[in-house]
């Protein structure tokens, strides 16, 4: 048995006020894959996210990590495969410095001594940021928040990577940084992000949400191409397959 | 709202200042907890008419400050802020309690105005040792020397959200009070009822966070109680600064140093 297959299978989801954020989703993920979740603002991407790690679940479907489905009884297990990188870093980093922050999933995970600064101080220079270990979350810039809220969830050695908007609000040379640390990332990816650009240079598969459903699934490229796809789901080409606005329109 | 935003800036540079490197910052924050505790116990204790016997004790605020290498107008700055508070509590005193105590050449001097400055001064030494701590050790750190000195985890728990998130909350606060500020062009805008859906909605927002929060700790196996930390060691150096300090409040408050020191000079005297 593999942990690193995830599968959503038929998932619905309706919330207590009676919106259907999620109608009827299934695709699955396999190991070592990075794919994409683009969708308009309320399409249901924060709601599936949620649905990945246990923190909401399904009212039909299910979500399978490894052929188990995730039901109340193995939280925990889910929990730790699937590493979340939450959309605002300060929601994610809570403890009063880095390194016991980067130390809270480990140390609750049994890890103690030696075994726990090695895991700690290997994460922190997977997203080189060895310097920050000291300093208290309030005190980092946007770009260092994030990589230290990846170091949080790799900390744990996660199967499954699940990052709700990576890019945002990041300046473009901590976003350069950002997008080549996800490049190195072997492990399964899965990533909801309004910038189509990065989803083009990490993720070799696209999923397209639409008012809860699945609206096309395929290769990033051949999504992006489809044009008439991307209006009818509110979306738009990279800019990077744009035409140059100096050079005249030629696009990809 | 702005001065708000201003003063938690300031909080960062008292937490920036616990980054130091000194043999004091050095030193195990239980040490220095257990050092302040006495010294504000003994300062706390004193008669309300006492005011000589006080001065003593700013020894221990200047002689941290200058070997930890603190910014000194800065944290002056900081205990003249809680002044205000300080005098409103006392204000009252010289209008109630008209007992003459002495007598400055023609200037009779009340027990109100006596205990009015008594309560200042001491405002001033407790606050001034609390921040001085705090500079010195750093906020989170000082929250675990409580708990390993036998303070309820769950009350340092609190804190240290309280810390975490108090700049979050002040920036949001502060951006929301602005875009209020920008709309409503130097007016009242809607008055009071403005800023009360304004309070609404920050509090439904630190629902919400609160909520995500959770759902990060859950993320990262959290079940109910926090890893202990690692702690320092309680060696001799810890000691020994304890002993000292506590020693030097204890003889300072049983006897008065500032008319020991008088009579000293004034026996010398011909």
């Amino acid at each position: 048995m593999s942990h690193h297959i995830l599968e959503i299978d038929h998932l619905r989801h309706v919330y207590p006020d009676g919106t259907e954020a999620l109608r009827e989703v299934s695709f699955s993920v396999r190991h070592g894959e990075s794919v994409a979740v683009i969708g308009a603002n309320g399409a249901g991407k924060s709601t599936l996210l949620a649905h990945l790690n246990g923190h909401l679940l399904p009212d039909a479907g299910e979500v399978r990590i490894g052929h188990v489905p995730v039901d109340r009884t193995n939280l925990n297990e889910a929990r730790r495969t699937v590493g979340m990188v939450f959309q605002d870093p300060d929601d994610q980093l809570f403890m009063p410095t880095v390194y016991e922050d980067v130390a809270f999933g480990p140390m609750n995970l049994g890890l103690s001594g030696t075994e726990l600064k090695n895991c700690v101080a290997e994460a922190l220079r997977r997203v080189d940021a060895e310097h920050l270990a000291g300093k208290a979350p309030y005190h980092l810039s946007a770009g260092e928040k994030r990589r230290v809220a990846i170091a949080t969830v790799l900390s744990m050695s996660p199967d499954i990577l699940v990052m709700d908007e990576p890019t945002n609000g990041l300046d473009p040379y901590a976003r350069r940084q950002l997008i080549g640390l996800l490049k190195e990332f072997h492990h399964s990816k899965i990533i909801t992000s309004h910038d189509l650009d990065m989803v083009l240079e990490v993720c070799e598969r696209t999923v397209v949400l639409s008012k809860g459903v699945v609206r096309a699934d395929g290769p990033t490229l051949e999504i992006f191409r489809d044009e008439a796809l991307l209006r009818e789901c509110r979306l738009e080409k990279p800019l990077s397959m744009q035409g140059c606005p100096v050079c005249g329109p030629k696009g990809r | 709202m702005a001065s708000v935003q201003g003063a938690l800036l300031d909080l960062k540079r008292l937490d920036r200042l616990a980054g130091g490197d000194t043999p004091l910052h050095r030193l195990d924050p239980r040490a220095k907890v257990l050092a302040t505790l006495v010294f504000i116990v003994c300062v706390v204790s004193f008669g309300r008419y006492e005011i000589s016997a006080l001065i003593p004790f700013f020894i221990f605020p200047v002689c941290l400050v200058s070997s930890g290498r603190l910014p000194a107008r800065y944290l002056a700055a900081k205990v003249a802020l809680v002044a205000p508070f300080a005098i409103a509590v006392g204000i009252c005193n010289p209008l109630f309690d008209r007992t003459v105590l002495l007598h400055l050449g023609p200037l009779d001097v009340t027990g109100g105005w006596v205990s009015f400055a008594s309560i200042v001064v001491r405002t001033a030494l407790t606050v001034a040792a609390a921040l001085v701590l705090t500079a010195l050790t750093g906020f989170a750190s000082i929250c675990r020397a409580l708990v390993s000195l036998g303070m309820p985890r769950t009350f340092a728990m609190q804190l240290l959200f309280l810390y975490r998130y108090l700049f979050v909350l002040a920036e949001e606060g502060g951006r929301a009070a602005r875009a209020r500020e920008l709309r409503s062009f130097g007016r009242t805008g809607r008055g009071l009822a403005s800023y009360a859906s304004l309070l609404g909605h920050l509090l439904l927002r630190t629902w919400q966070r609160a909520e995500r929060m959770h759902m990060a700790m859950l993320a990262r196996g959290y079940a109910g109680t926090f890893p202990a930390a690692q702690h320092g060691s309680f060696g001799a150096r810890e000691f020994l600064f304890v002993l000292f300090w506590s020693a030097l409040c204890i003889i300072l408050r049983l006897y008065n140093g500032a008319e020991i020191l008088g009579t000293l000079v004034t026996g010398y005297l011909p």
